[in-house]
């Protein structure tokens, strides 16, 4: 199945609608182990992003994912903007020009953005990041699609893995970041950009679904 | 409850905390135009005469709050550009972009970074934009705070009270005209060399936040304090201004180690919220450390110079002196904040 560049518009909308939503608990979740205002400043960022998106919705997936990171790039500030900034430069650049992407170019962009990211932040799996959801969801989606699922299945066992990889924050100490200054106190925590690249990768799966679409919020 | 409600409630010289930070760069723009222009959307203090053909630009920036870092310190001898993000907010790539461009004479722009993540993100991103711009960027992070561990395991140590002297240093040493791996190495050196402990009386207020950052007692202090209310490495009961004094200078002197005979800068900071002649009774107590230690306060700064806000308190930073170093500190300086040989 292909995604048309109009469908991944629909999934930057629908992110940015469940960051409004669920800005406060974001923001709950961060005051416990670093500032207080990753849900703030990932509102802030998207409601910039959709401003941004207005005037070139109709354009290729490349330009839509890279004016998704320019607009966070310049409008979140603190790690969040140049992590998520780049998330969407490296994959958007993956997608240059295209209208229509296969699933497997698809799966080549995410992971294109976790790159960008584990460059950006230079954080390894277990550091307590947004990297403990999006790597296991590239993996699994990487899988999925050498199985030959459909793309629905590969995107909806992609968001599970990232699920079960922001879970798994909890008891992990904080390596990277601002919480990593907490130490030990870290532990027991959820990490916040585990927890909003999990709801980016949900939003995902659900705005392609073809299949009954699945409730986007189940962290609350 | 009730008297907690008083020393925390949101009292301040503020519009609203949405329009703080423009309020503020409009009010630095009409006080110094002759030193500085600002630019806003992105939020920009350009130095007035820049870019300054070959001379090598200096770009800082940081969340604000800290107030006279980083924008009082751009003029003559010192910064090109500064960008103030919003407070204790990292400033975003386009910013420092722009304050690149805006003070590059083509003989290359340094960016100084205090070590936060964030920070660190954001100039990496504008530094990368700017070199795709066929701009040369070095960039120097300063770590300077002793109170946090510097291991694998943490962002590091974080940029504090030395960041200032770097400014007036490196600022003096390209206004002389050095090329931008000379001033880039100086840089190096002047972090290598200086080391910084804070304390707090009492908290800051974010505006945006509406409370305290920290709940402390009266009868309480915080040693190891960051900038931005972060916590330190320990809560005790609150002594008197020696003790504090020597606590921090002892913890500073011992970490880098300062030495019997050393020459050094001694800069005595205030959090935002202290009064001079408390920062002076510090003072005192620090020169009859260094003394006791045999090492020579050879320069002074005395004096609120990276602020946390309204945060009562203090910070020690000391800067181990050589000659290139003297000469350039004591290089003429014109900024808002900073001024002497003119």
């Amino acid at each position: 199945m292909a995604v048309s560049s109009a469908q991944l518009y629909t999934w930057l909308e629908r992110y940015a609608g469940i960051v409004a939503e669920q800005k406060q608990y974001l923001t709950g979740l961060d005051a416990a182990i670093g500032d207080g205002d990753h849900g703030i400043n990932l509102d802030r960022g998207f409601q910039t992003v959709l401003v941004k998106l207005a005037p070139v919705r109709d354009k290729d997936a490349g330009t839509l994912l890279k004016t998704t990171g320019m607009a966070l790039v310049g409008s979140v500030g603190g790690a969040g903007g140049p992590l998520y900034g780049t998330f969407f430069l490296r994959a958007g650049a993956a997608l240059d020009g295209k209208a229509e992407i296969s699933d497997a170019e698809l799966v080549d962009a995410l992971e294109a953005g976790l790159k960008g990211v584990q460059e950006r932040g230079k954080a390894n799996r277990n550091d307590k990041t947004m990297v403990d959801a999006l790597a296991p969801a590239v993996e699994r989606a990487r899988q999925y699609l050498g199985e030959g699922a459909p793309l629905e299945e590969v995107l909806a066992a992609a968001a599970d893995a990232a699920e079960e990889g922001m879970k798994a924050t909890i008891p992990l100490k904080a390596l990277k970041g601002r919480a990593s200054y907490l130490g030990d106190r870290s532990i027991g925590h959820q990490d916040p950009g585990a927890t909003s690249s999990y709801l980016m990768l949900r939003a995902l799966s659900d705005s392609l679904a073809v299949l009954p679409q699945r409730a986007a919020t189940t962290t609350t | 409850m009730a008297e907690a409600a008083v020393t925390t409630r949101l009292k301040k010289l503020i519009n609203t905390p949405e329009t703080e930070v423009k309020d503020a760069l409009a009010g630095m723009a009409a006080a110094h135009g002759d030193l500085i222009r600002v630019e806003y959307d992105p939020n920009v203090i350009i130095r007035k005469d820049a870019p300054k053909k070959g001379k090598v630009g200096l770009v800082s920036g940081g969340g604000s709050g800290h107030e006279p870092m980083h924008g009082g310190y751009v003029g003559r001898g010192m910064l090109d550009a500064a960008c103030p993000g919003a407070v204790f907010t990292s400033p975003t790539p386009d910013q420092m972009a722009r304050a690149t461009a805006a003070v590059d004479g083509g003989a290359g722009v340094l960016h100084i970074v205090k070590n936060y993540t964030g920070d660190i993100m954001n100039f990496e991103m504008a530094a990368e934009l700017a070199r795709g711009e066929g701009a040369k960027v070095n960039a120097v992070i300063t770590n300077d705070d002793v109170a946090v561990q510097d291991s694998l395991y943490t962002a590091g140590r974080r940029g504090v009270g030395v960041t200032v002297l770097l400014e007036k240093i490196v600022g003096g040493c390209a206004e002389a005209g050095a090329d931008l791996e000379t001033v880039t190495t100086l840089a190096k050196k002047v972090n290598a060399n200086g080391r910084s402990m804070g304390m707090a009386l009492t908290s800051c207020i974010v505006p945006a936040a509406g409370k305290v950052t920290f709940e402390i007692a009266d009868d309480e202090m915080e040693l190891g304090i960051g900038i931005h209310g972060e916590p330190g490495r320990e809560r005790t009961k609150l002594k008197g201004a020696d003790e504090i004094a020597e606590i921090l200078t002892s913890t500073v002197v011992k970490d880098l180690p300062y030495k019997r005979g050393d020459e050094v800068l001694a800069f005595v900071n205030g959090m935002g919220g202290t009064p001079l002649i408390e920062l002076y009774v510090v003072a005192n107590a620090v020169s009859r450390y260094l003394q006791k230690e045999g090492i020579k306060p050879a320069r002074w700064l005395v004096g609120s110079y990276i602020t946390s806000l309204e945060m009562a308190g203090c910070s020690v930073t000391l800067l181990k002196l050589d000659s290139e170093t003297t000469k350039f500190w004591d290089a003429p300086v014109h900024t808002p904040a900073l001024r002497w040989g003119v």
